[in-house]
């Protein structure tokens, strides 16, 4: 029966896929017909057929990495020997660390409020305007765009070429400062600066994302309420303030909290257009380049570990202001 | 009522079962084509017979290798496919250096994997003495050879030979615009003074451009090309003996030796009077791509780039690389004429099975024959260390030429230090703290202590 293992000749190998087939045919079969003969299922069975599955994933796939990444953060390079708290020391304590994590907290921050604040003014500005539908989707377009490409074009948009002969510009943002006479600039090497040019490009991306559900939350504001806050003298500014942002309060919510965890996830951007240098790195890439390049298993799980730990407040946060929202209802 | 629908339910199952069949029968279909390795093809078998007959057996390779390299690589296997009817699995992955040890760790290694450093071999060897299999005797045989003693070091771990070298390259290369020089008279240098007073000749003859040209820019690995720059100056100011134990961590990383290697090369990378000829300032070296940095040469907006042989595919297609073509390359000279080190790279043929077909495979990878082929599968720009390739075969002129040191026993090779290096330092540290030195004006102590302080404890 070795071939039934090893299947080598071409008779063995349709032997072996009959057997297969007919195998199929008959647990199929057997499902298909049984199915009508069962006529009380137990409500535990059905419970554990929906549930077993996810929860089984969820164990093995989430909860027990998880804790393996939790031990390995407290062990050495190799995860041969315990050191305590040692590599979380060196990720709080080193200069190029903390680099990483204020990268990360400024990209956390950055990124959702800005990118939330243009999706909201841009929703309430093309709300029933003519051009509504041909400005949304020109600026939900670079949501369709991954991270990769986005980076690249705009690696393209920061290129630099020196003012030396007569060598042309091939980047826009630097074409831009050439004809406006200013010297061509490096943007992605400058610090700090570059740091905030890598957060544009995530700006870019999730603006559209931000300006969609908001601008469908606009639209779900009932007309009374509208109508009657204009019969009582709001316009501009006062409707925006007091009518608009409060009915829409919990899309806001929800918006600023994916778009801050999608940031604190942030890999592509920085490895596609820096590669973590020039103090551009933030943990999401750290604990990638200490635990796949470095070879340091234990430092890498540790950075893990800190970026869980930062994601957790945002979580709670989203699931509280979710379950607020429905008790209202 | 009952029964109609039990029947109708009856017709459904079957019917899903038969057309699900269908599916299966299609979809195992056209499998048995290819790999049938009937030898009529005009390849001579007879340097073949020593490895059998191999006929059904399958050996999976795994590389850093990808298109189109690649297909030159599983061209150069045609032969010992078709004469012993063995068949190559290829998976070339720019993932090689995070996934194999992922492989490994699963219990999952391929049969044989391509390790383009040194020091990865000896972290795999020290990590998994289980999984990796030492080099039978027929692949000794061939490596003591074909290879020189330097050569088959690196591919040995505590004493014992696991690894053959493929691919070679060499890295200690100038390149230059042959019209240029002859334009000016420039003589090719022959010593590091004489390069300098070249360099500072052009400066002067060409007061709107730079006499250097150079880029570090490489992706997540950008660094790399100045790990090169420091280690081809050490090897001329410290000499190979330092250079050894500055590599195995002997001497630390900062050692005043390496400070001051690294300070010749401040000399030219950091002096805003020799850089960076149409591509910028001194910073814009951290920018610049490395495969980019060369092309400001034809238009003599630059005059110098120290760059490997590889670096002939990155020019311009319409220039002709050759002595007297557009573009070429010196060796990039010694403290003097008779002091020539060379530094250079390469991948390792490293076995994770002992099945007859793989340490054939592994055998035929370390033979003359399969150099010969590989050189014939390649248009230009591959090369290896086996003394028994014809170098005829070799299509560029740049290749013979590094050939031709790369057997020269007046030369003294020397393997790529930050390959032979822990991950830690040759594929992080290194690289960031040298791109830091040039992108953030780092300074030459403060860069060293950096990739001391990094060097893993063991």
């Amino acid at each position: 029966m070795d071939w039934f293992i090893h299947a080598e000749t071409v008779g063995h190998k349709f032997a072996l896929m009959l057997v297969a087939i007919l195998l199929f045919v008959g647990v199929m079969g057997a499902i298909l017909f049984g199915i009508d003969k069962l006529k009380k299922v137990p409500t535990w069975a059905v419970v554990a057929a929906f549930l077993g599955p996810t929860l089984l994933f969820v164990v093995f796939g989430l909860v027990y990495p998880g804790l393996n990444t939790i031990k390995a953060s407290l062990y050495d390079a190799k995860g041969n020997e315990f050191v305590g708290l040692d590599n979380y020391v060196t990720a709080f304590t080193q200069d190029q660390f903390q680099t990483v994590l204020r990268n990360t907290l400024l990209w956390v921050v950055l990124v959702p409020l800005v990118a939330t604040l243009i999706g909201l003014v841009y929703a309430v500005l093309v709300d029933r305007t003519r051009f509504e539908s041909m400005a949304k989707t020109l600026i939900f377009l670079p949501m369709a765009i991954s991270l990769v490409g986005a980076s690249i074009i705009w690696r393209f948009v920061y290129e630099f070429r020196p003012d030396q002969g007569n060598i042309q510009q091939i980047g826009l943002a630097n074409q831009i400062l050439v004809w406006l006479g200013l010297d061509p600039y490096q943007f992605l090497l400058n610090q700090p600066w570059n740091t905030l040019f890598l957060i544009a490009v995530m700006i870019w991306i999730q603006a559209g994302f931000a300006m969609t559900v908001l601008s469908a939350a606009i639209k779900a504001i009932p007309d009374d309420i509208t109508e009657a806050a204009r019969l009582d003298g709001l316009h501009g500014i006062g409707m925006f303030r007091f009518i608009t942002v409060p009915s829409i309060r919990p899309a806001l919510v929800v918006v600023l909290t994916t778009i801050a965890m999608g940031t604190l996830k942030v890999f592509d951007i920085v490895r596609t257009m820096t590669g973590g240098n020039f103090n551009t790195s933030v943990v999401a890439y750290e604990f990638y380049t200490q635990s796949f390049r470095a070879q340091n298993a234990g430092l890498g799980a540790a950075l893990a570990v800190i970026l869980f730990v930062l994601v957790i407040p945002i979580i709670v946060y989203n699931v509280r202001q979710l379950r607020l929202s429905e008790e209202i209802r | 009522m009952n029964g109609t629908r039990r029947r109708r339910s009856h017709l459904a199952a079957a019917a899903a079962v038969g057309s699900l069949a269908l599916v299966l029968t299609a979809c195992s279909g056209g499998d048995d084509e290819g790999g049938g390795g009937d030898a009529t093809s005009d390849v001579d078998c007879t340097a073949f017979e020593q490895y059998g007959d191999l006929e059904g057996k399958t050996i999976s390779v795994y590389t850093s290798i990808v298109e189109p390299e690649s297909v030159q690589q599983t061209d150069s296997y045609i032969p010992f496919e078709e004469c012993t009817g063995a068949e190559i699995e290829y998976e070339g992955s720019r993932e090689f250096e995070a996934q194999l040890p992922v492989r490994l760790q699963a219990g999952n290694p391929p049969d044989i994997a391509y390790i383009p450093q040194p020091g990865f071999l000896a972290s795999i060897v020290a990590d998994y003495p289980d999984a990796v299999v030492a080099a039978p005797q027929a692949v000794i045989d061939n490596a003591n050879e074909y290879y020189t003693e330097g050569w088959v070091n690196y591919g040995t771990v505590d004493g014992t030979l696991y690894a053959t070298p493929l691919g070679a390259n060499v890295k200690s290369f100038v390149w230059y615009s042959p019209a240029a020089f002859e334009e000016n008279g420039y003589e090719i240098p022959t010593t590091w003074d004489d390069l300098l007073a070249l360099t500072d000749q052009i400066k002067e003859d060409y007061p709107d451009s730079k006499p250097w040209c150079a880029g570090i820019e490489s992706g997540d690995a950008t660094g790399w090309p100045a790990t090169d720059w420091l280690e081809d100056v050490m090897l001329r100011t410290a000499g190979a003996d330092v250079y050894d134990q500055w590599v195995t961590h002997e001497i630390p990383f900062n050692d005043p030796q390496v400070l001051a290697a690294l300070e010749t090369v401040g000399g030219i990378l950091k002096n805003p009077d020799y850089v960076n000829g149409g591509l910028g300032d001194v910073q814009s070296i951290a920018t610049v791509a490395w495969n980019e940095a060369g092309n400001p040469i034809p238009d003599q907006m630059c005059f110098l780039h120290r760059a490997a042989n590889f670096y002939q595919a990155n020019w311009d297609p319409s220039l002709t690389v050759a002595e007297d073509g557009d573009v070429y390359a010196f060796y990039l000279p010694g403290q003097s004429a008779d002091d020539k080190p060379l530094l250079g790279g390469g991948e390792f043929v490293t076995a994770f099975a002992d099945r007859p077909e793989v340490q054939a495979f592994q055998a035929y990878l370390s033979s003359p024959e399969w150099a010969n082929a590989k050189a014939e599968a390649t248009g230009q720009g591959w090369l290896s260390a086996n003394s028994g390739l014809d170098p005829d075969l070799l299509q560029s002129p740049i290749d013979q030429l590094s050939f031709e040191l790369l057997t020269d026993d007046s030369y003294t090779f020397r393997f790529d230090g930050s390959d032979q290096m822990p991950g830690a330092v040759g594929a992080d540290a290194f690289w960031k703290q040298m791109t830091a030195w040039i992108g953030e004006d780092q300074s030459d102590q403060e860069t060293l202590d950096n990739i001391e302080a990094a060097w893993p404890a063991s």
